[in-house]
């Protein structure tokens, strides 16, 4: 339980700085894309007998790559491209685990996760992921912003516009690696980013959105474990659904907000 | 004195259909150039151009003398209006404005000191000043447009380029735009691209009528047929005097 308590703070950190620039930059379901084609990785990791979740890292990295080299390219086929990758991606990693003796239970682990699972190893490897994504926000903060709010200027102000698109994506891969650890691959997309969409009916700064969506991540993350605990919940699933609440919620808080400034 | 812009038999298509043809015009330093035309006539491509976003199909563009990529640095640039729909973003004005600095400071990190300075003239300049700290998404159509102003200013150009800055912005507030536009065009020159082309004949010293091709008027020359011809369509026009 510490193991798993651990694991949502580690988690909350990716979450909260990645799940921002996914919700400002409307990269949501390329962020699904990205997860759902990490089964490939993970089956073959499997089948081979290595690390799934060395596999899971090596394939998100080189779908996120692919997927914005591609977009980049053929920008009018982004809807096409995310669907293909989404589901080539589960496909293939589905036949691996299928070839594997003893299938069943880890291959649901991997769909929904299971963080009561989770090993001190685990927690190193995401103690890594949430140093190199803070380290390169903090280096290139700007960059990302300018790009996130305007490409063309960006560009026109000497920014590698392309390259800064591409490292995001490989962001929102080790991010995507971080927090299927806690909620598995298929659930990841709604942990990336309904923290981050609560936090931005609040704040009015990209910093202060990846602060407060850190923040909201936690709470949902240690609630929604807590919840599960008692009655053996699959407690992906359970978090997942107050993360949901949780942004319906804020929703209705703002609103309320606002019409209170009113009058 | 020396031409800031040279572009020559310029021709440039997205698909087969030609969107210019053999367009040339020369901008001297310190000009404040109109460029009008219809929907579709080319005004946002030759600007793209100008910016080296896009690349000539034949024909050859020099900024300062050099490749426009290479000299786009030195031009401040403000977007069209209605395609800069990112209200919903959470960013205040004064971190806007600094987007400007990008390209002049270091590459990791924050801004430095000299740019916070730079970017609170500029604020002060277009006189936003008391929005600094409020969220872009707050703002009126006139103050956003003047926070995109002074995000060019900030890049401290030689060459503002400005497309479509009133769209959707009342009379009173362009007139103010464009009368700060005027106060700016005494150390830069300044190229802006408008549909209203009897509005801006009252602040620029040339117009270029672009509808595939180019032609180049003084204002003065400006009459009820140039825009006919310009259109292929009579067009309603308010006749007014010129103070030149």
């Amino acid at each position: 339980m510490q193991h798993a308590l651990l694991g949502c703070l580690l988690a909350s950190v990716g979450c909260g700085i990645i799940g921002t620039y996914v919700v400002v930059k409307r990269i949501g379901f390329m962020a699904g894309g990205i997860a759902h084609s990490v089964l490939a990785g993970m089956g073959i990791a499997y089948f081979m007998g290595a690390s799934p979740l060395a596999g899971a890292m090596i394939s998100a990295l080189i779908s996120g790559v692919l997927i914005g080299w591609i977009n980049l390219r053929w920008r009018q086929h982004e809807d096409i491209l995310i669907a293909a990758f989404w589901s080539v991606g589960m496909a293939i990693g589905v036949i691996f685990i299928s070839r594997t003796e003893g299938y069943n239970i880890d291959l649901m682990s991997y769909l929904f996760g299971n963080i009561l699972l989770i090993t001190t190893r685990d927690l190193y490897l995401m103690l890594i992921l949430d140093s190199v994504i803070l380290v390169l926000v903090l280096l290139f903060y700007r960059q990302f912003l300018a790009t996130a709010f305007d490409e063309e200027f960006s560009r026109l102000r000497g920014i590698n516009v392309e390259f800064y698109y591409i490292l995001l994506l490989c962001m929102v891969a080790l991010t995507v690696v971080l927090l299927i650890q806690v909620v598995g691959l298929i659930l990841v997309l709604a942990l990336l980013i309904l923290p981050a969409a609560s936090a931005a009916q609040f704040v009015s700064s990209i910093k202060r959105m990846m602060l407060l969506s850190a923040i909201f991540s936690v709470v949902i993350t240690t609630t929604g474990l807590i919840i599960s605990y008692e009655p053996d919940l699959p407690s992906g699933s359970t978090i997942i659904i107050l993360a949901g609440v949780f942004y319906i919620l804020s929703i209705i808080t703002q609103g309320m907000i606002r019409k209170l400034r009113k009058n | 004195m020396k031409n800031i812009i040279e572009i020559e038999n310029v021709s440039f298509s997205y698909t087969r259909a030609p969107v210019l043809r053999n367009v040339s015009l020369t901008v001297p330093e310190g000009e404040f150039l109109g460029i009008v035309g219809p929907n579709a006539g080319g005004k946002s491509t030759l600007i793209k151009l100008i910016l080296g976003l896009l690349q000539p199909g034949s024909g050859t563009i020099r900024v300062l003398g050099n490749d426009p990529v290479m000299a786009r640095s030195h031009i401040g640039y403000v977007p069209q209006y209605p395609t800069f729909s990112r209200r919903d973003f959470p960013i205040n004005v004064m971190d806007t404005v600094l987007m400007g600095r990008l390209g002049f400071t270091s590459h990791f990190g924050g801004y430095s000191k000299n740019d916070r300075e730079i970017a609170t003239e500029t604020i002060q300049a277009v006189e936003i000043a008391d929005t600094a700290n409020r969220p872009v998404g707050t703002l009126s159509g006139g103050q956003l447009q003047r926070v995109l102003i002074a995000r060019a200013l900030a890049c401290k150009p030689e060459i503002l380029i400005l497309d479509e800055p009133t769209a959707n912005i009342d009379m009173r507030v362009e007139e103010d735009i464009f009368g700060l536009l005027k106060h700016y065009n005494e150390n830069m020159t300044i190229i802006v691209v408008s549909h209203d082309i009897g509005f801006i004949s009252g602040y620029v010293d040339r117009v270029a009528c672009l509808n595939q091709t180019l032609i180049c008027h003084t204002t003065d020359e400006i009459s009820g047929k140039t825009i006919e011809e310009l259109y292929g369509a009579p067009v309603r026009m308010i006749h007014h005097s010129h103070q030149h």
